[in-house]
């Protein structure tokens, strides 16, 4: 029992300390993407490229001035940034990272808590999620806010629907509602993840899921509830300050939430596209060796002075890393996490490739959307898929 | 509508607040992202519908059209800049060409060549600006960059041949203000053949996006009719169907020597007003090259002692040269007495430039008939029963400046 506490808290804060370094960073890695696709160089100033920026920003958003206008409902616009971070950071409890791993003689799952109906879970807790946006609109007693959050609680009832639907499918190939075992129940290559898998490939449900992600997560081209070009900032229009910082953490947090579920539901979450005796488990590291070695190259012959030492430093880190995922001691933990975050960042980059190109819907095509295209598709998936599941067994 | 108090101001006033449906009052502006400046809308909200909207402008007067009443002829050029500050050469040439209709000047053709050059890259220099931010308004973010990669040429263009970047001031009375820079010709070259290209880079982003079509296809149809009765110009109008343009009605400064098309569409909505001027920077393009190709050699600066400056060369030799710098640079020129208007087409449409002189050295009036303000006319008879999503491309493809309104 004792055993079961320390591990759970030391995984507790393993898991969060990664996590909240992911979303500042991951919010560094979205703004160097967008300034890529626009031909500019994106953070650049603090640290080589910009790397401290999320340190600077941070210190930034807490010493400044905590604002709470006069008219608003103190209660509810102290609870919503509050209501809205920590439910976007409870569904990471349930999410899997790996498989089993052995740590001083001790075996656990790479997993805060395997919930038997872990997905179940996910959809609970992110449909609450929006409680945060509209209460935060609603409370702020703000002309625009009010709106944002009216756009939110529409855009909720159109793609809560089809997502909820297009999740349901692939359950029905893997029977099981643990998010762990779904993820078992696709292991041995591309072939069997859930997006490909005969009879009936859920690579259409795998699209839908996406696309209703992307309202969910209030990203281009469905930010309506914060589209600063009419709303001026939207539901967050009266926060300042950390408060402010909640509700971006929170956008990123569900960002990641979701990408993890995409993989686990249907891209066989941490299993290798292919089987290790293919050699699948050399990928990283031909993939770091490479970076190695053309970071050597450009050392070696620098477009810029200062770049003669960087370059080979990083070089050197690389091939380093390649190193280490040749040890047999600890490719058996190490390649799981890879595979699983090669998966989730790849979705992740999509997220960020969108903003840079499209256009924003406006709501009541994200509505329309929704409830004349995507709810169909996604309900006749479903029906075909339980035809063929039934049918098959 | 309600009394402020405060002579021809009025507010929106909820006069329904007792009986029938409870309206949201909202005032969009003039601090609002994408009201283009200080423009402010009052508007009245059922839902997303916006039931009434009011335009309200002068935030940004500044008395510019009586400044010039204190100014001489040649100094009240560096005030058209700061009318449209997107399409500076555009408002200096039509200030220009007015008072050089009231001395009678004849401008040399390099000149001439070189003030349509100038004010077709002002064009797309302001096209460009319109394109990026719309894009901006309906969500695409990065097309608003690629479009100021473009402005950014050619702004170091204008610095090239002016020293400045916006507030440009190049025309003067008479012909060009410098000699053109030596190496201009390859720098212009260089831009205007790699620009349809980028032209094309915009339309892969946005013309087919379904998205794109479906926020502007069909959004905010105004008739042919109800624009001419508002004194809706240019692009709008040409999108409505009317093919009207000042460089083709009534040909200035030698515009009818140059090939080029006026676009038109029919639909008269945001998404045929994007294509009209998408297919406008195709046509400046066009003329900037056949301009530079075919650029008359010659005096870039007109043969009239009294009114243009004379070169610093023979200020140094000659002592009549000094006594006539000295001569227009304290006291100005005189005009003679009459009153002239001057029609260009600027990026925005319409542009027109009503001269009175007394014969003194300072105008007696300077009217402006700026396009911005007339197509903001139609702001209310546009938005009005549409979504405030729709309001807000409307007003992006209405494309005014509030400085043109203001003044």
């Amino acid at each position: 029992m004792d055993s079961f506490i320390v591990i759970s808290v030391v995984k507790a804060v393993v898991v969060f300390g990664a996590l909240l370094t992911a979303l500042a960073y991951l919010q560094w890695v979205e703004r160097k993407v967008i300034a890529h696709i626009q031909v500019r160089p994106g953070p650049y100033r603090v640290g080589p490229h910009g790397l401290l920026q999320p340190v600077a920003d941070i210190v930034k958003l807490i010493t400044k001035e905590d604002l709470s206008p006069p008219f608003v409902n103190k209660t509810l616009y102290l609870a919503a940034p509050f209501l809205a971070m920590t439910l976007a950071l409870m569904s990471i409890c349930v999410i899997p990272f790996g498989p089993a791993i052995r740590v001083g003689g001790v075996q656990t799952w790479m997993q805060l808590t395997d919930l038997n109906i872990g997905v179940l879970f996910v959809l609970a807790v992110s449909s609450i999620g929006v409680y945060g946006i509209a209460l935060a609109g609603w409370s702020s007693n703000n002309k625009y806010a009010l709106l944002g959050s009216l756009r939110s609680s529409a855009q909720m009832i159109s793609y809560e629907l089809p997502l909820s639907l297009a999740i349901a499918s692939p359950l029905l190939l893997s029977n099981t509602l643990s998010l762990r075992l779904l993820v078992d129940s696709q292991a041995g290559g591309a072939w069997r993840w859930n997006a490909l898998r005969g009879p009936f490939p859920q690579i259409f449900a795998f699209v839908i899921f996406l696309i209703a992600a992307f309202a969910e997560c209030n990203r281009v081209p469905f930010d309506l509830p914060e589209a600063e070009n009419e709303l001026v900032a939207g539901f967050h229009t009266e926060y300042s300050s950390m408060k402010f910082a909640s509700f971006f953490m929170s956008e990123y947090a569900n960002m990641i939430t979701v990408s993890c579920m995409a993989t686990l539901l249907f891209l066989g979450g941490w299993d290798a596209p292919w089987p290790a005796r293919y050699g699948s488990s050399l990928v990283p590291t031909v993939l770091l060796a490479g970076a190695g070695l053309m970071a050597l190259y450009h050392g070696i012959h620098p477009w810029r002075r200062r770049d003669r030492y960087s370059l080979p430093a990083a070089g050197a880190v690389f091939l380093l890393a390649a190193a280490v995922f040749l040890l047999p001691a600890v490719q058996s933990w190490l390649m799981p996490l890879f595979w699983f975050g090669a998966k989730v960042g790849s979705i992740l980059f999509a997220f960020m490739w969108v903003r840079g190109t499209l256009p924003r819907l406006r709501y009541d095509q994200l509505m329309g959307f929704a409830w004349k295209y995507l709810f169909p598709a996604a309900m006749l998936n479903l029906l075909l898929t339980g035809f063929l599941v039934a049918w098959g067994s | 509508m309600g009394d402020t108090g405060v002579p021809g101001v009025t507010v929106l006033e909820d006069d329904q607040a007792q009986s029938g449906p409870r309206r949201m009052l909202l005032n969009m502006g003039p601090q609002h992202p994408s009201t283009h400046g200080v423009l402010r809308l009052a508007v009245e909200l059922d839902g997303e519908i916006i039931v009434k909207c009011q335009p309200d402008i002068g935030y940004l007067h500044t008395g510019i059209e009586k400044e010039f009443e204190v100014k001489t002829y040649q100094q009240a050029v560096t005030l058209t800049d700061r009318v449209d500050y997107l399409a500076p050469l555009s408002n200096n040439l039509g200030y220009c060409l007015a008072v050089e209709k009231l001395l009678g000047l004849e401008i040399p053709p390099q000149a001439q060549w070189m003030r349509v050059m100038l004010t077709e890259l002002t064009r797309l220099n302001s096209h460009l600006v319109w394109l990026g931010t719309h894009a901006l308004d309906i969500g695409a973010m990065s097309v608003f960059l690629y479009c100021f990669r473009e402005r950014e040429d050619i702004l170091r263009i204008f610095e090239m041949f002016s020293g400045q970047r916006m507030m440009t001031s190049y025309f003067r009375i008479g012909g060009l203000a410098l000699e053109p820079p030596r190496g201009w010709h390859r720098r212009v070259g260089t831009f205007i053949g790699g620009f349809p290209s980028k032209v094309e880079e915009y339309e892969d982003l946005l013309t087919n996006n379904r998205i794109w079509t479906g926020r502007t296809k069909g959004v905010s149809v105004l008739s042919l009719e109800d624009m001419l009765d508002l004194g809706v110009t240019g692009p709008m109008l040409r999108a409505a169907g009317l093919k009207t343009d000042a460089r083709k009605d009534e040909p200035y400064t030698g515009y009818e020597k140059f090939d080029f098309e006026v676009p038109t569409r029919t639909e008269s909505d945001v998404y045929a007003r994007y294509l009209v001027r998408v297919e406008e920077m195709r046509q400046s393009a066009r003329i900037v090259r056949q301009a530079m190709d075919g650029m008359p050699a010659g005096p870039w600066k007109a043969a009239d002692q009294h009114v243009v400056l004379p070169d610093r060369e023979k200020m140094k030799t000659q002592m009549e040269a000094l006594i006539y710098h000295f001569k227009i640079v304290t006291e100005g020129f005189r005009v003679p007495e009459g009153e002239v208007y001057q029609v260009v087409e600027s990026p925005r449409g319409e542009l027109g430039f009503y001269v009175v002189s007394d014969g003194t050295a300072k105008p007696y009036r300077v009217h402006m008939r700026t396009p911005s303000f007339g197509n903001l006319q139609a702001t209310s008879k546009m938005v009005e029963g549409t979504l405030i999503a729709d309001a807000i491309a409307s007003i992006g493809s209405m494309d005014f400046v509030l400085g043109d309104v203001d003044r």
